[in-house]
């Protein structure tokens, strides 16, 4: 079976609308992202199956019915996503509750590490209290404190 | 037998619709959670002696036949990997349930826990059992949905951190697996494991190639192999202590089980060994110099976890007989050390307040028996001869002197210095948090605590304590039973290389 050139498209464009906003610090455009990119593999399952009538014995000639098998595994996808879009939901506004955001933030131990190499001393060159709590990423820009 | 097959699964999954409906009775809910877990490990047992005497059991899930249907498939890697994840979630549980007692949270927002292991359960024991690529995608996001819920348990501030990254990176893991079976189900028409097994033959090189490719990506991120490895230590030390312990031991694992399971079976050619050494390398180096960076002692276990990890894709990228075997004594031998170290290390963190190395001192004499139960699987983890550590890296390093390829030797030299400097990182807990004088800084209640030692004890509840020991005796065991558990694991990687038990349980009539 030949792919058909739209749904090929449809799905470049969806995996490319995830993944931008996947990289996104909002944990809000992270959930968009997320169910752009579930749907993208949703059409690219439903692309692998064969197209065709309903698959009923008796009323389709058995070589015109469409494959049900990628049909039932979207559905079962779909319930997935719809959890965890669900889950992330929550996530992001307790988030919002506690902190005033959604931002997804940089690891406490990382930043102290990442200051500390600024400051050029070693993880053991001073006593570090390391129960810091993880400070806001307000003061640091977005951009700049990813990897 | 294969009627038991099954079981793991549905225990489990059972018990959990029982517990949530029994939210109000912590009681009734904890003995339910217990009885299901103890089921599941008799069961799993059960499987173990069944697999080893008649082979491989397969059960056709709803009576359809593969591969119209999906299939459950418990060979002798599914079976011992199930005993074992099923030993330490029991161990876990109890220590999980006279953590709650000691805290007196009986009624509490935690209600949801036990449901929630007990789903946490069902989806690894899914994931072990699957002989159907899309089943094993469904045990994987049971387990992980589940893991959500678990690791942001309580939704502090720091809980909500770490749980998003540790999302938002199990979904793209999630994405990359789900397209991998778009793409493998287009490409074969079917996802049946034992079916794919020969139709992979047919494809052309290069799709294969990118097949492999995705899937080994997918789980990659789930085993936490190195450049896929740094979501781990930021997310699984926030998490309480022992589901912290259940996630370092089994999570992971699942990862590289489904790492063994699909090399050997779909793509048995061995094309990509080379990427994987190197890949096994740079797990263990690179993982192992964090940990020896670490001043938190579940930070540095993390970071140890993944540099272990390095030691069985070393053994899966050897494709011998002899590696696959030591990959899967490893395997079992680092479940129980890792959750050991990580129940030892939360009740460390009982006992003194915290678990940074900087604050933590004099644990030694204040708590001998919470050293002991640290310093062996410590020492087990490290390698140290007369334990299971020393033996699963013995056969894997002799595994890899036997392959005697150059990038072997190098992998070889590569993972006795990551044993040494596992030992290097334990000694230094050992040190800060055992061995010196209590530190001068240390806070108030704790030092009160040491003024009247002979009243210390009672802060570690028995609960918690005694499946840590169950545990490290666990563990202790292995090595007595290291030569017949090798024999059990030589087997079960003959039958994972040579792939026709596996294929010929599913379809005994050949594969359609």
């Amino acid at each position: 079976m030949t792919p058909n050139l739209v749904y090929v498209i449809v799905i470049g464009v969806l995996f490319g609308a995830g993944v931008s906003l996947l990289l996104e610090r909002t944990l809000t455009r992270v959930l968009i992202g997320v169910i752009l990119l579930g749907n993208g593999v949703n059409v690219l399952i439903l692309m692998g199956g064969m197209p065709g009538t309903p698959p009923i014995v008796g009323e389709t000639a058995q070589d015109r019915m469409s494959d049900s098998l990628p049909q039932a595994m979207i559905l079962t996808a779909i319930v997935i996503t719809l959890g965890i879009t669900a889950f992330l939901l929550a996530l992001a506004y307790r988030s919002w509750q506690l902190l005033g955001h959604d931002e997804v933030q940089d690891d406490a131990e990382d930043r102290r590490i990442m200051d500390l190499a600024e400051r050029d001393e070693g993880p053991h060159a001073k006593e570090h209290d390391s129960d810091d709590p993880p400070t806001p990423v307000d003061d640091v820009a977005p951009g700049r404190a990813g990897r | 037998m294969s009627h038991l097959v099954p079981l793991p699964v549905i225990i489990p999954l059972l018990g959990a619709a029982l517990t949530l409906m029994m939210a109000r009775a912590p009681r009734a809910q904890r003995a339910v959670s217990v009885i299901a877990l103890t089921a599941t490990l008799v069961v799993a047992a059960a499987l173990l002696a069944v697999t080893f005497v008649e082979g491989p059991q397969v059960v056709a899930v709803g009576g359809w036949a593969p591969p119209l249907g999906i299939v459950l498939v418990a060979d002798k890697l599914a079976a011992l990997m199930l005993v074992v994840s099923a030993a330490v979630t029991l161990c876990v549980l109890v220590y999980s349930i006279g953590q709650g007692l000691a805290d007196g949270s009986d009624e509490t927002p935690l209600s949801i826990y036990h449901p929630t292991y007990l789903v946490l359960t069902a989806g690894v024991t899914n994931a072990f059992l699957s002989g159907d690529l899309f089943n094993l995608y469904v045990g994987f996001e049971v387990l992980l949905v589940a893991s959500y819920v678990l690791l942001t348990l309580g939704s502090t501030e720091n809980r909500i951190r770490a749980g998003t990254t540790y999302v938002v990176v199990s979904l793209l893991s999630s994405v990359i697996f789900l397209s991998a079976l778009g793409l493998v189900y287009a490409s074969t028409g079917t996802l049946n494991m034992a079916q794919l097994a020969g139709r992979f033959d047919e494809l052309p090189d290069n799709l294969r190639l990118i097949l492999q490719g995705m899937l080994l990506l997918a789980f990659g991120i789930k085993a936490a192999v190195f450049p896929l490895s740094a979501w781990l230590p930021d997310s699984y030390p926030t998490a309480p202590a022992p589901v912290t312990a259940v996630f370092a031991g089994l999570l992971t694992k699942v990862g590289v089980y489904a790492i063994i399971r699909t090399e050997t079976l779909l793509f048995p050619d061995g094309r990509i060994t080379d990427v994987l050494m190197v890949i096994a390398l740079l797990t263990m180096v690179v993982g192992i110099l964090g940990a020896v960076a670490q001043s938190d002692i579940k930070r540095l276990l993390s970071f140890t976890l993944i540099s272990h990890i390095g030691y069985m894709v070393f053994g899966v990228a050897l494709t011998s007989v002899s590696g696959l075997s030591g990959a899967i004594f490893y395997i079992a031998h680092h479940i129980t050390i890792q959750t050991a170290l990580f129940l030892a290390a939360g009740l460390v963190e009982r006992r003194g307040g915290t678990t940074s190395l900087e604050r933590l001192g004099g644990l030694a004499r204040v708590a001998p028996l919470l050293s002991v139960l640290f310093f062996v699987p410590a020492l087990n983890l490290a390698g140290i001869p007369p334990f299971s550590g020393f033996l699963g890296k013995l056969g894997l390093l002799q595994a890899g002197v036997d392959d005697a390829g150059p990038l072997a030797w190098v992998v070889v030299a590569g993972g006795v210095l990551t044993s040494l400097l596992t030992l290097y990182a334990i000694g230094r807990v050992w040190n800060l948090a055992f061995w010196r004088a209590p530190h001068p800084d240390v806070p108030r209640d704790e030092a009160e605590a040491e003024a009247e030692p002979e009243q210390s004890t009672p802060m570690l509840p028995k609960l918690m304590v005694a499946p840590t020991c169950a545990l490290v005796a666990f563990s202790v065991a292995l090595t007595f039973v290291a030569g017949p558990l090798f024999e059990f694991t030589s087997e079960a990687a003959e039958d994972l290389l040579t792939r026709t038990p596996y294929i010929e349980a599913v379809f005994p009539d050949g594969a359609p």
